[in-house]
Protein backbone atom coordinates (compact mmCIF):
# COMPACT_ATOMS: atom_id res chain seq x y z
CA UNK A 1 0.00 0.00 0.00
CA UNK A 2 1.46 3.34 -0.91
CA UNK A 3 1.71 6.12 1.62
CA UNK A 4 -1.26 8.14 0.37
CA UNK A 5 -3.56 5.09 0.51
CA UNK A 6 -2.24 4.35 3.98
CA UNK A 7 -2.97 7.88 5.19
CA UNK A 8 -6.46 7.78 3.69
CA UNK A 9 -7.23 4.41 5.28
CA UNK A 10 -6.06 5.78 8.62
CA UNK A 11 -8.24 8.82 8.29
CA UNK A 12 -11.31 6.76 7.39
CA UNK A 13 -10.67 4.69 10.49
CA UNK A 14 -10.17 7.76 12.64
CA UNK A 15 -13.38 9.37 11.39
CA UNK A 16 -15.22 6.22 12.47
CA UNK A 17 -18.19 6.78 10.19
CA UNK A 18 -20.90 4.16 10.05
CA UNK A 19 -21.87 4.22 6.40
CA UNK A 20 -24.71 1.91 5.38
CA UNK A 21 -24.56 -0.19 2.26
CA UNK A 22 -26.37 1.81 -0.41
CA UNK A 23 -26.14 2.22 -4.14
CA UNK A 24 -27.65 4.26 -6.94
CA UNK A 25 -31.43 3.81 -7.03
CA UNK A 26 -31.83 3.67 -3.27
CA UNK A 27 -33.84 6.34 -1.53
CA UNK A 28 -31.76 7.72 1.30
CA UNK A 29 -32.07 10.29 4.04
CA UNK A 30 -29.00 12.36 4.82
CA UNK A 31 -28.78 14.22 8.12
CA UNK A 32 -26.65 17.25 7.33
CA UNK A 33 -25.32 19.57 10.00
CA UNK A 34 -26.26 23.18 9.37
CA UNK A 35 -24.73 26.03 11.32
CA UNK A 36 -26.93 29.08 11.83
CA UNK A 37 -25.08 31.75 13.71
CA UNK A 38 -23.71 29.92 16.70
CA UNK A 39 -25.98 26.91 16.98
CA UNK A 40 -25.98 23.87 14.76
CA UNK A 41 -28.86 21.63 13.90
CA UNK A 42 -29.35 18.61 11.68
CA UNK A 43 -31.25 19.08 8.47
CA UNK A 44 -32.66 16.06 6.69
CA UNK A 45 -32.37 15.75 2.96
CA UNK A 46 -34.23 12.82 1.45
CA UNK A 47 -34.11 11.70 -2.15
CA UNK A 48 -32.91 9.14 -4.65
CA UNK A 49 -29.21 8.42 -4.78
CA UNK A 50 -28.47 8.75 -8.49
CA UNK A 51 -24.69 8.30 -8.42
CA UNK A 52 -21.86 7.11 -6.24
CA UNK A 53 -18.33 8.10 -7.11
CA UNK A 54 -14.91 7.22 -5.82
CA UNK A 55 -15.71 3.80 -4.36
CA UNK A 56 -15.11 3.62 -0.62
CA UNK A 57 -12.06 5.89 -0.56
CA UNK A 58 -11.75 9.19 1.27
CA UNK A 59 -12.54 11.07 -1.94
CA UNK A 60 -15.83 9.24 -2.44
CA UNK A 61 -19.03 11.19 -2.92
CA UNK A 62 -22.66 10.51 -3.75
CA UNK A 63 -25.40 12.49 -5.44
CA UNK A 64 -28.94 12.70 -4.06
CA UNK A 65 -31.77 13.95 -6.25
CA UNK A 66 -35.17 15.02 -5.09
CA UNK A 67 -38.07 17.05 -6.40
CA UNK A 68 -38.47 20.12 -4.23
CA UNK A 69 -41.55 22.28 -4.87
CA UNK A 70 -41.77 20.94 -8.40
CA UNK A 71 -38.13 21.65 -9.13
CA UNK A 72 -35.46 18.98 -9.39
CA UNK A 73 -32.67 19.48 -6.86
CA UNK A 74 -29.42 17.55 -6.71
CA UNK A 75 -26.87 17.66 -3.94
CA UNK A 76 -23.46 16.06 -3.92
CA UNK A 77 -22.20 14.93 -0.52
CA UNK A 78 -18.69 13.78 0.29
CA UNK A 79 -19.15 10.30 1.73
CA UNK A 80 -16.89 10.92 4.73
CA UNK A 81 -17.85 14.54 5.34
CA UNK A 82 -17.82 15.50 8.99
CA UNK A 83 -20.91 17.59 8.25
CA UNK A 84 -22.94 14.45 7.64
CA UNK A 85 -24.63 13.36 10.83
CA UNK A 86 -26.26 10.21 9.51
CA UNK A 87 -27.17 8.36 6.35
CA UNK A 88 -30.21 6.09 6.43
CA UNK A 89 -31.56 3.96 3.63
CA UNK A 90 -35.30 4.51 3.32
CA UNK A 91 -36.01 2.25 0.36
CA UNK A 92 -33.99 -0.10 -1.82
CA UNK A 93 -34.42 0.45 -5.52
CA UNK A 94 -33.89 -2.00 -8.36
CA UNK A 95 -31.96 -0.34 -11.18
CA UNK A 96 -29.75 -1.64 -13.97
CA UNK A 97 -27.11 1.04 -14.15
CA UNK A 98 -24.76 2.73 -11.71
CA UNK A 99 -25.49 6.32 -12.72
CA UNK A 100 -29.15 7.33 -13.00
CA UNK A 101 -28.66 10.57 -14.89
CA UNK A 102 -31.59 9.62 -17.14
CA UNK A 103 -33.89 10.57 -14.26
CA UNK A 104 -33.10 14.23 -14.95
CA UNK A 105 -35.15 14.18 -18.12
CA UNK A 106 -38.07 12.36 -16.55
CA UNK A 107 -40.91 13.55 -14.36
CA UNK A 108 -43.52 11.92 -12.19
CA UNK A 109 -44.56 8.42 -13.16
CA UNK A 110 -41.71 7.97 -15.63
CA UNK A 111 -39.15 8.69 -12.91
CA UNK A 112 -40.29 5.87 -10.65
CA UNK A 113 -37.86 3.21 -9.51
CA UNK A 114 -39.07 -0.30 -8.69
CA UNK A 115 -38.41 -1.48 -5.17
CA UNK A 116 -35.79 -4.14 -4.69
CA UNK A 117 -37.54 -6.73 -2.58
CA UNK A 118 -34.73 -9.24 -2.80
CA UNK A 119 -32.08 -7.08 -1.17
CA UNK A 120 -29.43 -9.03 0.70
CA UNK A 121 -26.96 -7.19 2.92
CA UNK A 122 -23.36 -7.60 1.86
CA UNK A 123 -20.91 -9.23 4.21
CA UNK A 124 -19.24 -6.35 5.98
CA UNK A 125 -15.69 -7.74 6.03
CA UNK A 126 -14.26 -8.21 2.55
CA UNK A 127 -16.06 -5.31 0.88
CA UNK A 128 -13.95 -2.68 2.65
CA UNK A 129 -10.54 -4.35 2.63
CA UNK A 130 -9.75 -3.98 -1.07
CA UNK A 131 -9.70 -0.21 -0.73
CA UNK B 1 16.82 33.06 9.32
CA UNK B 2 16.35 29.31 9.73
CA UNK B 3 17.33 26.53 7.44
CA UNK B 4 14.79 25.14 5.01
CA UNK B 5 14.28 21.45 4.33
CA UNK B 6 14.38 19.10 1.37
CA UNK B 7 11.28 16.93 0.99
CA UNK B 8 9.82 14.51 -1.47
CA UNK B 9 6.36 15.16 -2.82
CA UNK B 10 4.29 12.06 -2.07
CA UNK B 11 0.96 13.16 -3.51
CA UNK B 12 -2.27 14.88 -2.64
CA UNK B 13 -5.22 13.91 -0.50
CA UNK B 14 -7.85 15.63 1.60
CA UNK B 15 -8.40 16.07 5.30
CA UNK B 16 -11.80 16.33 6.95
CA UNK B 17 -11.72 18.65 9.92
CA UNK B 18 -14.02 18.54 12.95
CA UNK B 19 -15.81 21.74 11.93
CA UNK B 20 -16.97 20.18 8.66
CA UNK B 21 -14.33 21.76 6.48
CA UNK B 22 -12.28 19.74 4.04
CA UNK B 23 -8.74 20.78 3.27
CA UNK B 24 -6.87 19.66 0.16
CA UNK B 25 -3.33 18.85 1.22
CA UNK B 26 -0.07 17.86 -0.42
CA UNK B 27 1.88 15.29 1.54
CA UNK B 28 5.62 15.94 1.72
CA UNK B 29 8.01 13.41 3.16
CA UNK B 30 11.37 13.97 4.83
CA UNK B 31 13.70 11.14 3.98
CA UNK B 32 16.97 10.89 5.97
CA UNK B 33 17.38 14.63 5.90
CA UNK B 34 20.82 15.42 7.31
CA UNK B 35 23.30 18.24 7.41
CA UNK B 36 26.30 17.27 5.28
CA UNK B 37 28.33 20.48 5.33
CA UNK B 38 28.26 24.02 6.58
CA UNK B 39 29.51 27.29 5.22
CA UNK B 40 30.98 29.66 7.73
CA UNK B 41 31.77 33.33 7.46
CA UNK B 42 35.54 32.95 8.08
CA UNK B 43 35.99 30.15 5.54
CA UNK B 44 33.39 30.86 2.85
CA UNK B 45 32.32 34.42 3.51
CA UNK B 46 28.71 33.52 4.23
CA UNK B 47 26.81 31.20 6.53
CA UNK B 48 24.73 28.33 5.21
CA UNK B 49 24.02 24.67 5.75
CA UNK B 50 24.17 22.04 3.06
CA UNK B 51 21.49 19.39 3.49
CA UNK B 52 21.16 16.01 1.85
CA UNK B 53 18.04 13.85 1.54
CA UNK B 54 17.12 10.39 0.35
CA UNK B 55 19.48 7.46 -0.03
CA UNK B 56 21.75 6.83 -3.00
CA UNK B 57 23.61 3.66 -3.85
CA UNK B 58 27.26 4.18 -2.97
CA UNK B 59 28.44 2.73 -6.30
CA UNK B 60 26.31 5.21 -8.26
CA UNK B 61 27.80 8.19 -6.46
CA UNK B 62 30.87 9.83 -7.95
CA UNK B 63 34.16 9.43 -6.14
CA UNK B 64 34.31 13.12 -5.32
CA UNK B 65 30.85 13.09 -3.76
CA UNK B 66 31.65 9.89 -1.90
CA UNK B 67 34.55 11.69 -0.29
CA UNK B 68 32.30 14.61 0.54
CA UNK B 69 29.77 12.34 2.27
CA UNK B 70 32.54 10.43 4.04
CA UNK B 71 33.91 13.68 5.46
CA UNK B 72 30.50 14.43 6.96
CA UNK B 73 30.21 10.82 8.11
CA UNK B 74 26.75 10.37 6.52
CA UNK B 75 25.36 7.85 4.03
CA UNK B 76 25.28 8.98 0.37
CA UNK B 77 22.29 11.19 -0.43
CA UNK B 78 20.15 11.52 -3.53
CA UNK B 79 19.42 15.22 -3.32
CA UNK B 80 21.56 18.03 -1.99
CA UNK B 81 20.60 21.64 -1.39
CA UNK B 82 22.10 24.57 0.43
CA UNK B 83 20.15 26.95 2.65
CA UNK B 84 21.39 30.32 3.85
CA UNK B 85 21.03 30.66 7.59
CA UNK B 86 21.85 33.25 10.21
CA UNK B 87 25.18 32.51 11.98
CA UNK B 88 23.40 31.58 15.22
CA UNK B 89 21.23 29.05 13.37
CA UNK B 90 24.09 27.01 11.93
CA UNK B 91 23.60 23.29 12.47
CA UNK B 92 26.04 20.55 13.38
CA UNK B 93 27.19 18.34 10.53
CA UNK B 94 25.34 15.02 10.69
CA UNK B 95 22.32 16.44 12.50
CA UNK B 96 19.04 14.98 11.27
CA UNK B 97 16.11 17.34 10.75
CA UNK B 98 12.62 16.12 11.59
CA UNK B 99 9.15 17.20 10.54
CA UNK B 100 8.85 19.12 13.80
CA UNK B 101 10.93 21.80 12.09
CA UNK B 102 7.61 23.35 11.04
CA UNK B 103 4.63 23.92 13.31
CA UNK B 104 0.99 23.55 12.38
CA UNK B 105 -0.57 26.72 11.11
CA UNK B 106 2.73 28.12 9.91
CA UNK B 107 3.09 29.53 6.40
CA UNK B 108 5.82 28.17 4.15
CA UNK B 109 7.21 28.72 0.66
CA UNK B 110 7.64 25.57 -1.40
CA UNK B 111 9.96 25.44 -4.43
CA UNK B 112 10.22 22.70 -6.98
CA UNK B 113 10.56 21.96 -10.66
CA UNK B 114 7.17 22.26 -12.31
CA UNK B 115 5.82 19.53 -14.57
CA UNK B 116 7.11 19.97 -18.13
CA UNK B 117 4.44 20.77 -20.72
CA UNK B 118 6.68 20.64 -23.79
CA UNK B 119 6.11 23.08 -26.66
CA UNK B 120 2.86 24.80 -25.70
CA UNK B 121 0.74 27.25 -27.67
CA UNK B 122 0.01 30.82 -26.60
CA UNK B 123 -3.41 29.91 -25.18
CA UNK B 124 -2.03 27.34 -22.78
CA UNK B 125 1.24 29.12 -22.04
CA UNK B 126 0.07 32.70 -21.59
CA UNK B 127 -3.71 32.35 -21.23
CA UNK B 128 -4.37 34.05 -24.56
CA UNK B 129 -7.95 33.96 -25.79
CA UNK B 130 -7.32 32.54 -29.21
CA UNK B 131 -9.30 33.46 -32.29
CA UNK B 132 -13.02 33.11 -32.94
CA UNK B 133 -14.70 29.83 -33.63
CA UNK B 134 -16.41 31.15 -36.76
CA UNK B 135 -16.72 34.44 -38.72
CA UNK B 136 -14.14 33.46 -41.29
CA UNK B 137 -11.40 32.17 -39.00
CA UNK B 138 -9.69 29.31 -40.78
CA UNK B 139 -7.40 26.72 -39.20
CA UNK B 140 -5.98 29.20 -36.67
CA UNK B 141 -8.54 29.06 -33.83
CA UNK B 142 -5.88 28.65 -31.15
CA UNK B 143 -3.24 30.99 -32.60
CA UNK B 144 -1.91 34.09 -30.83
CA UNK B 145 -3.06 36.65 -33.39
CA UNK B 146 -1.10 39.82 -34.10
CA UNK B 147 2.40 40.19 -32.72
CA UNK B 148 2.84 43.93 -33.19
CA UNK B 149 2.29 47.06 -35.29
CA UNK B 150 3.38 47.90 -38.90
CA UNK B 151 6.42 49.36 -40.69
CA UNK B 152 6.96 51.49 -37.61
CA UNK B 153 8.48 49.87 -35.48
CA UNK B 154 8.95 47.21 -38.16
CA UNK B 155 9.91 44.49 -35.74
CA UNK B 156 8.45 42.27 -33.07
CA UNK B 157 9.38 43.56 -29.64
CA UNK B 158 11.61 41.43 -27.49
CA UNK B 159 9.80 39.47 -24.83
CA UNK B 160 6.61 39.16 -26.92
CA UNK B 161 4.54 36.36 -25.45
CA UNK B 162 4.44 33.54 -27.96
CA UNK B 163 4.24 29.77 -28.13
CA UNK B 164 7.23 27.90 -26.80
CA UNK B 165 8.55 25.61 -24.15
CA UNK B 166 6.46 25.57 -21.00
CA UNK B 167 7.03 24.07 -17.59
CA UNK B 168 10.05 22.22 -16.19
CA UNK B 169 11.28 25.41 -14.53
CA UNK B 170 11.86 26.17 -10.88
CA UNK B 171 8.64 27.50 -9.37
CA UNK B 172 8.04 28.77 -5.85
CA UNK B 173 4.57 28.71 -4.35
CA UNK B 174 4.38 31.18 -1.50
CA UNK B 175 2.44 31.23 1.77
CA UNK B 176 1.15 27.67 1.88
CA UNK B 177 -0.20 26.67 5.27
CA UNK B 178 1.22 23.72 7.19
CA UNK B 179 -1.92 21.82 8.19
CA UNK B 180 -0.41 18.85 9.95
CA UNK B 181 2.96 17.33 10.73
CA UNK B 182 3.79 13.72 11.53
CA UNK B 183 7.32 13.54 12.99
CA UNK B 184 7.26 9.74 13.32
CA UNK B 185 6.94 9.17 9.60
CA UNK B 186 8.53 12.48 8.67
CA UNK B 187 5.45 13.88 6.96
CA UNK B 188 4.41 17.48 6.43
CA UNK B 189 0.96 18.21 5.06
CA UNK B 190 0.71 21.51 3.27
CA UNK B 191 -2.56 23.08 2.17
CA UNK B 192 -2.92 23.29 -1.59
CA UNK B 193 -0.79 22.25 -4.50
CA UNK B 194 2.99 22.20 -4.72
CA UNK B 195 5.08 22.47 -7.91
CA UNK B 196 6.33 19.28 -9.51
CA UNK B 197 5.22 15.73 -10.02
CA UNK B 198 4.76 13.02 -7.44
CA UNK B 199 8.10 11.69 -6.27
CA UNK B 200 9.83 14.95 -7.13
CA UNK B 201 12.06 16.86 -4.75
CA UNK B 202 10.95 20.18 -3.32
CA UNK B 203 12.46 22.58 -0.82
CA UNK B 204 10.34 24.03 1.97
CA UNK B 205 11.28 27.26 3.73
CA UNK B 206 9.64 29.61 6.20
CA UNK B 207 7.46 32.07 4.28
CA UNK B 208 9.38 35.25 3.50
CA UNK B 209 6.24 37.38 3.42
CA UNK B 210 4.73 36.19 6.70
CA UNK B 211 5.86 36.51 10.29
CA UNK B 212 7.14 33.38 11.99
CA UNK B 213 4.63 32.13 14.56
CA UNK B 214 5.45 31.38 18.18
CA UNK B 215 6.87 27.98 19.05
CA UNK B 216 8.96 27.45 15.95
CA UNK B 217 12.09 25.51 16.97
CA UNK B 218 15.44 27.28 16.73
CA UNK B 219 17.93 26.67 15.19
CA UNK B 220 15.98 23.76 13.66
CA UNK B 221 13.68 20.87 14.57
CA UNK B 222 16.25 18.13 15.00
CA UNK B 223 15.48 14.46 15.40
CA UNK B 224 17.88 13.37 18.11
CA UNK B 225 20.79 15.38 19.34
CA UNK B 226 22.54 12.14 20.37
CA UNK B 227 23.39 11.24 16.80
CA UNK B 228 24.56 14.72 15.92
CA UNK B 229 27.25 15.03 18.59
CA UNK B 230 29.98 12.57 17.45
CA UNK B 231 29.76 13.52 13.77
CA UNK B 232 30.88 17.10 14.24
CA UNK B 233 34.60 16.47 14.64
CA UNK B 234 35.37 16.97 10.95
CA UNK B 235 34.19 20.56 10.69
CA UNK B 236 35.52 23.67 12.32
CA UNK B 237 33.94 25.43 15.28
CA UNK B 238 30.83 27.61 15.27
CA UNK B 239 31.03 30.71 13.11
CA UNK B 240 31.61 33.83 15.19
CA UNK B 241 28.73 36.31 15.00
CA UNK B 242 31.22 39.21 14.97
CA UNK B 243 32.02 38.64 11.26
CA UNK B 244 30.31 41.72 9.88
CA UNK B 245 30.90 42.49 6.17
CA UNK B 246 29.75 39.23 4.53
CA UNK B 247 27.48 37.92 7.25
CA UNK B 248 25.74 41.28 7.57
CA UNK B 249 24.37 41.69 4.05
CA UNK B 250 22.90 38.19 4.17
CA UNK B 251 20.51 39.00 6.98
Amino acid sequence: MDLIAELEAEQIKALGKDIPDFKAGDTIRVGYKVTEGSRTRVQNYEGVCIARKGGNGIDASFTVRKISFGEGVERVFPLYSTNIDSITVVRRGRVRRSKLYYLRTRRGKAARIAEDTHYKPKKAGPARTEN
Amino acid sequence: MRSGIIARKVGMTRLFMEDGKQIPVTVLQLDNLQVIARRTAEKDGYTAVQLGAGTAKAKRVSKAMRGHFAKANVAPKRKIAEFRVAPENLLEVGAEISAEHFVEGQKVDVSGTSIGKGFAGAMKRHNFGGLRASHGVSISHRSHGSTGQCQDPGKVFKGKKMAGHMGAVRVTTQNLEVVRTDPERGLIMVKGAVPGSRGGWVTVKDAVKKKLPEGVPFPAGLKTTARAKPATAAESDQGAPAETPEGGNEE
